[in-house]
C-alpha cells in the first residue's frame, strides 16, 4: 500500500476559496504565516472573507495585504498591536473585529478540530470579553461557554511536508498552525520543502497528513518571510 | 502598544530611575521559577539577572527557555517572542503550539508574571489592555496571564504621561482581571496590595514619602519601621 499524493499547484487550490469564506490563517507575527498562500488569495481576489488569525501581522505584511485590498469583512483575533492600519479599519467600522483571549482562541480552534462543540473556562469572567457569552456552573463555579471554531479553509505554513500532507514546523513558527490544520473543511499547507514519502521521521511529524487536503512546495521563499528590519 | 513605542523601548537606554526599578524587580525572581515577562519594561528585567541564573522564561507564542535577544544580522527568522523581538534559545529550550503554551498558563505552571498597567486598584484589580476610544489593540494573552499566573507583579510608571495616578481606589478602565495583583514596582516605590489596600514596602533613592503619597491615587499604608531604599 502507498499513501495518497496530495501535492497540488498553489494557484489551483486557492481558486477554490470563494466570496464569503471563513479562513483560518496560521502564524504569530511573521513566523508561521503562510505569506505565499495569502499573496495568491490577494491575486485571485475572493471577498467578504472572515479571517481567524492570532494577529494582523504588520502594515504591508501578511494578512494586511488582504485588509488593504478590501477582501476582509470580519476578523476573529487576539491582538492587533503591531498593525496600526488594522486598528484604523476597526475604529472606522470598515472591518468587524472579535477579540478573544489568546489561549481561549487556541482552545476554541482545538475544540473545532477535535469534533467538540465548546469548551468551558472562567477566563475573562468580569471583563468585557465575557459579555454575551452563555454562563454555566461547574462544581459550583461559573464558567463561560466558549464555542468551537471551524472554518471553510485553513492556510498553513509548514517547514517540511511529504506528499501525503504530513507536516513539521520549526521554532516559534508552530504557534496556531497545528491547531488550525485540524479545524477546517479544506486544509491547504504551503511547505518550504516537500520530501518524498518516508523521509520525514514518523516520530517527528507534528500534523498528520490525515488532516491535510492539499500540500504545495514553495521552493524559493519570498522576502516577506525574512527577519523584519525595525 | 504602537510599533513606535516598541521601537522606542528596543533602542533607547532606560533612565536611571527605570533602570533601578527593573533591577529591583529582578530580585523578585527566585531560582527555579517559570516566569513570563510582558512586553515593554518587564522584558528589561532579565538584563539584571546573571547569565547562569537558574530560571525558565516562557513566552506565549510557544517557547520555554528564552535566550538573549539577537540583532537582525544574527536573528533566526522563525524565532521571536510574543512582542516580536528576535530571541534565541538556551540549552534545554522547547517549542510548542499555542494551546500548549496557554495550558501552561491556565493550569498554574507559571510561578510569576511581570506585566505593565494603565491602572491598578487597591484591591489588586488590573486594567492594562484598553483605553476606550484611544487604545484597543486587543487583549492577547494578558487576561490568562493576569488571572492564572501564581504571582502577578506590575512594572509601571507611578503616574501616566499627564501626571495622573495609575494606582487608584478603583479602576475606571476596562479590567483585565480582578484581584490579581500582588505587588507593584514603580520608579518611586515598591507597593504591596494587601487586604487593607496599598502598603508601601520600599522607596526609591531620593524620593520622599510625601512625593509618593502625592502621586498615588489611594490611601497608602506606611510601616512604622524605616523603609528600605532601592
Amino acid at each position: 500500500m502507498m499513501l495518497p499524493d496530495k501535492t497540488a499547484q498553489l494557484e489551483e487550490v486557492v481558486a477554490r476559496i470563494g466570496d464569503g469564506a471563513t479562513i483560518m490563517v496560521g502564524g504569530f507575527g511573521v513566523p508561521g504565516t503562510p505569506m505565499t498562500l495569502i499573496q495568491e488569495l490577494v491575486r485571485q481576489g475572493a471577498r467578504d472573507l472572515t479571517l481567524i488569525k492570532n494577529d494582523a501581522n504588520e502594515p504591508g505584511m501578511g494578512v494586511d495585504h488582504l485588509l488593504r485590498n478590501g477582501q476582509v469583512a470580519r476578523l476573529i483575533t487576539t491582538h492587533l498591536g503591531l498593525n496600526t492600519h488594522a486598528i484604523g479599519l476597526m475604529n472606522n467600522d470598515q472591518i468587524k473585529v472579535e477579540f478573544n483571549a489568546q489561549g481561549i482562541l487556541a482552545e476554541r480552534i482545538r475544540a473545532g478540530g477535535a469534533g467538540i462543540g465548546a469548551v468551558l473556562s472562567d477566563i475573562g469572567i468580569g471583563t468585557e470579553l465575557a459579555e454575551g457569552k452563555q454562563v454555566v456552573e461547574v462544581d459550583g463555579k461559573p464558567h463561560l461557554v466558549e464555542t468551537a471554531l471551524r472554518a471553510d479553509f485553513a492556510l498553513i505554513h509548514a517547514d517540511r511536508a511529504d506528499p501525503f500532507g504530513n507536516l513539521t514546523y520549526v521554532a516559534t513558527a508552530r504557534n496556531f498552525n497545528p491547531l488550525m490544520a485540524m479545524a477546517a473543511d479544506c486544509v491547504i499547507a504551503e511547505a518550504e520543502t516537500v520530501t518524498p514519502l518516508g523521509e520525514l521521521e514518523a516520530d517527528a511529524v507534528h500534523t498528520s497528513g490525515v488532516f491535510v487536503d492539499h500540500v504545495a512546495e514553495l521552493g524559493e521563499i519570498s522576502g516577506e518571510y525574512a527577519v523584519v528590519q525595525r | 502598544m504602537s510599533p513606535n513605542w516598541v521601537k522606542f523601548l528596543g533602542n533607547t537606554p532606560l533612565s536611571n530611575a527605570k533602570n533601578r526599578m527593573t533591577a529591583r524587580a529582578a530580585r523578585e525572581i527566585v531560582p527555579g521559577m517559570v516566569v513570563n515577562l510582558g512586553i515593554g519594561l518587564p522584558t528589561k528585567v532579565v538584563d539584571h539577572l546573571p547569565s547562569d541564573f537558574p530560571v525558565c522564561l516562557h513566552t506565549e507564542n510557544g517557547l520555554t527557555g528564552i535566550g538573549p535577544t539577537l540583532p537582525p544580522d544574527q536573528a533566526n527568522r522563525n524565532l521571536i517572542d510574543a512582542g516580536g523581538a528576535y530571541v534565541s534559545t538556551v540549552p534545554g529550550s522547547a517549542f510548542f503550539d499555542s494551546a500548549t503554551s496557554f495550558a501552561m498558563v491556565r493550569s498554574g505552571r507559571l510561578d510569576l508574571t511581570m506585566l505593565g498597567a494603565f491602572e491598578v486598584s487597591s484591591q489588586g484589580d488590573l486594567a492594562n489592555w484598553k483605553i476606550p476610544g484611544k487604545f484597543s489593540p486587543g487583549v492577547g494573552g494578558g487576561i490568562e496571564l493576569a488571572q492564572r499566573a501564581r504571582r502577578v507583579v506590575i512594572l509601571t510608571t507611578h503616574t501616566d504621561r499627564a501626571g495622573n495616578p495609575k494606582l487608584k481606589d478603583e479602576c475606571t478602565l476596562p479590567l483585565t482581571a480582578r484581584g490579581c495583583v500582588s505587588r507593584i514596582f514603580t520608579e518611586m516605590a515598591v507597593i504591596d496590595v494587601t487586604p487593607k489596600g496599598f502598603a508601601l514596602a520600599e522607596i526609591a533613592e531620593g524620593v520622599s514619602l510625601a512625593e509618593v503619597r502625592e502621586a498615588t491615587g489611594a490611601s497608602l499604608i506606611v510601616p512604622d519601621s524605616t523603609l528600605p531604599v532601592f
